[in-house]
């Protein structure tokens, strides 16, 4: 999952799934027409800005001669070229003031709430429910129903992050203290990459979450599954893994709804075989990497809050088969 | 040019001089892992006199990386929740010359491993030994107990509380 600047440009650029120039949702397809509204007119006045000067450097000037007519005439040439250049100003300022309002309004009915909270360094992700026992939550994998105006609360942890799905919509900053609102809707299915987009510290550019969006009843199958406390395990290895995660550091952190671990400091573990990544979004979610992150996440993601871990490898295996069932 | 000789021979010496400052050291192992067995004494009042003190050294007190890890486990493992950065909040303060249950290393390290009425929780199990012992490191350095060139030198987060290195020496008052 590492994205090189190149490849982050080049996707920029062509599109693809964390790109402002392929729009999912009807926000990005404003944002998306008012970058290219500027690309093509920028463009155009960079060309011939360019021509105007090959053309001056190419016809030098003469011996110093006093021509009144033609002075005239340049000074008529250079208010006309202020005067475009205000007019392609002003066309600019109504297309992004147009565009704003249509990206900050959205049909609101029937729609869903979710809460995101930034961290050092990830996404914790809550559904919101009047019933208690209703209330989902994940981390760094944000599922929506497609074509459902999504409602986003935000706010932060710890210090100021930013949401940036740029497929979906433009940045939105999480502050410490402070809620914010947003919406987000995306247009078909797909999986949409997103990225904290404010220097929050050492581990920033690792700070990745994936919004998946799913059509209305493959969405609702996930939530339900996401509601059900942790699955029992069925085996003696996996039972030991529970053992070894409540004995050790792990619990110290973790929620496993279900068991007695609890705390709420790092990323809710319920169903973390569900997710396709893990450390937010910088490695795929398999046992022999989660094995690492676990033992030595340090080396992974240095600076993080997850102090490395020592464990016998028995323990380990145990723990690897148990976290390996949360599905 | 014999001169230039001894200059020479004098800065490398000088640079020599900060060699062991961070040498890791992943093999050596910790002092003593089982409390049960400790010695260290908590308090003056005992029956029959005081025991000998305690002679168990840690020997990540040597080493910068050990002592610098154990700042970061220090607010990993949430220890700045309660001690804040040695000032103390909602348990003692750690960086001043007095130990409710002594401080030695292995009082320090006791203290974690059993915790202690009023709020210290055992943290047995729940940290691995060598890191017990790299926070005690740490802990000991807060009170300037550790030489000025291992006790870390800068913090990792705004801080207006000087680095360990720069803390007066506190000794425990007996």
């Amino acid at each position: 999952m590492k994205h090189s600047a190149f490849s982050n440009l080049g996707s920029f650029l062509l599109g693809g799934n964390h790109s402002v120039t392929s729009p999912a949702s009807p926000q990005a397809h404003q944002i998306n027409g008012i970058w290219w509204l500027m690309f093509w007119v920028c463009g155009a006045a960079f060309v011939l800005t360019m021509l105007s000067m090959a053309g001056a450097i190419w016809r030098r000037r003469k011996a110093i001669e006093v021509d009144h007519a033609r002075d005239s005439r340049r000074a008529a040439f250079v208010a006309l070229a202020s005067g475009i250049v205000v007019v392609v100003l002003f066309v600019f300022l109504v297309a992004s003031a147009v565009g704003m309002k249509k990206t900050e309004y959205i049909e609101t009915r029937n729609a869903l709430t979710i809460q995101i909270i930034g961290h050092q360094w990830w996404w914790e992700i809550i559904y919101n429910d009047p019933v208690p026992s209703q209330i989902v939550t994940t981390a760094n994998e944000i599922h929506v129903p497609v074509g459902k105006p999504v409602l986003i609360l935000t706010s932060s942890r710890d210090v100021i992050h930013s949401f940036w799905a740029p497929n979906l919509n433009g940045k939105r900053d999480l502050i410490p203290g402070y809620q914010t609102a947003f919406w987000i809707q995306a247009d078909h299915p797909g999986v949409y990459r997103g990225q904290c987009a404010e220097f929050c510290g050492h581990q920033h550019a690792h700070m990745g979450f994936e919004v998946i969006a799913d059509p209305a009843g493959k969405y609702e199958q996930w939530k339900a599954a996401q509601i059900l406390p942790a699955k029992e395990p069925e085996d003696d290895v996996k039972r030991h893994g529970r053992e070894v995660f409540l004995s050790h550091p792990c619990v110290m952190c973790h929620t496993i709804r279900g068991t007695d671990a609890g705390s709420r400091v790092g990323p809710d573990l319920t169903h973390l075989a569900s997710r396709g990544t893990i450390a937010a979004g910088t490695l795929k979610n398999t046992t022999g990497n989660l094995a690492g992150w676990i033992m030595n996440s340090q080396s992974i993601k240095p600076g993080n809050h997850m102090p490395s871990m020592s464990l016998q490898p028995d323990d380990l295996q145990a723990l690897l088969a148990y976290l390996g069932s949360l599905q | 040019m014999k001169r230039l000789y001894f200059i020479v021979i004098g800065f490398v010496a000088l640079l020599l001089a900060s060699c062991e400052r961070e040498q890791r050291r992943f093999q050596q192992g910790a002092p003593s892992t089982d409390t049960s067995q400790s010695h260290a004494s908590m308090d003056e009042i005992y029956p029959g006199g005081a025991r000998p003190p305690s002679n168990v050294a840690n020997v990540y007190e040597e080493n910068a990386y050990m002592v610098s890890e154990g700042k970061r486990l220090y607010e990993q493992y949430n220890c700045v929740g309660c001690h804040f950065h040695g000032g103390g909040g909602i348990g003692p303060p750690l960086m001043d010359a007095d130990w409710i249950y002594g401080g030695e290393p292995q009082n320090i390290h006791d203290t974690i491993v059993e915790g202690r009425p009023n709020g210290m929780p055992s943290f047995r199990g729940k940290i691995p030994d060598q890191q017990v012992w790299e926070i005690t490191a740490y802990v000991r350095s807060m009170s300037g107990l550790l030489r000025k060139d291992v006790a870390p030198g800068r913090s990792d987060d705004m801080s207006i509380k000087k680095p360990e290195e720069s803390q007066k020496p506190e000794p425990p008052k007996k």
